[in-house]
């Protein structure tokens, strides 16, 4: 109970750190530590197959495509940084502001909802499930891989066309 | 049910709620195209550990994982792909400032 609270609060500071950092690597570096640390949820929360995807795909993968995206475009002169930074602290003081009443705020409400969780009829491992019961899920999934692929393959051929 | 479920579903909510709010704050307070984009992951974040909570307290956990990883592909096909937009909108309008952005502007 305690280390998930732990967990929970690493977690939102992971993510609020994410969003105020000026610099973008810092924040994609934020956003790993934000997937990394819910996969420990997840394992936690006993969902072993989906905190490996999480931190592989998520935590790893996510991260290159954005530091590749984010490598392609131009750097930000230090006068720049140093406007950027005015700007940022004039934007974003409202967050912790937010964060923290709404915190407070839910927790005054302190009344856990009223409804009943329903039971679980049959218990089955993920595998069966993602195979047999979820199978046009995968279908799509398939769909969706092409279609991103697709999409990749039109944005760069418009490149290869220029030169 | 007994009560533990319910307060355990009440505290990760508030938090959940919480990081939601870090999400959207980030997307509505940036014009830098990129860092839209890690909010909407951290919304994605949010959503994901809703799931896998729905999981754990119905005891469907092999359902929320198999739920979970078909957003994360979806998730990673998105990434990719509006990350390549992004790049092209640099391309051609050297900013990727959606102040600057107003080659579409009616």
């Amino acid at each position: 109970m305690n280390l998930n609270l732990i967990l929970l609060i690493a977690l939102l500071l992971a993510a609020f750190w994410t969003v105020l950092t000026i610099r973008l690597v810092r924040s994609v570096v934020g956003l790993a530590l934000t997937s990394a640390i819910l996969s420990v949820i997840m394992f936690r929360l006993g969902s072993p197959l989906a905190a490996v995807f999480e931190l592989s795909v998520c935590s790893g993968l996510i991260s290159v495509i954005f530091v590749t995206t984010i490598s392609f475009t131009s750097r930000v002169s230090k006068e720049r940084l140093t406007v950027r930074r005015r700007e940022r602290f004039v934007k974003f003081w409202y967050l912790p502001v937010i964060l923290i009443a709404a915190g407070l705020a839910l927790m005054h409400l302190s009344r856990p909802p009223v409804f009943k969780f329903p039971v679980a009829s049959v218990t089955q491992d993920a595998q069966s499930v993602l195979w047999n019961l979820r199978h046009l899920d995968l279908l799509g999934q398939v769909v969706v891989l092409l279609a991103g692929a697709f999409g990749v393959v039109i944005l760069f051929k418009e490149k290869k066309d220029e030169r | 049910m007994s009560v533990e479920p319910l307060q355990l579903f009440w505290y990760f909510g508030i938090f959940i709620i919480l990081i939601s709010i870090c999400g959207a704050y980030c997307i509505l307070a940036t014009f830098n195209l990129i860092r839209a984009l890690i909010g909407f992951e951290i919304l994605v974040k949010a959503a994901t550990l809703l799931i896998i909570l729905a999981g754990y307290l119905t005891g469907n956990q092999a359902l929320a994982q198999a739920l979970v990883i078909t957003l994360i592909v979806i998730e990673v096909v998105m990434m990719v792909v509006s990350g390549g937009i992004v790049l092209w909108l640099y391309r051609y309008n050297q900013t990727i400032d959606t102040r600057k952005l107003s080659n579409l502007k009616g």
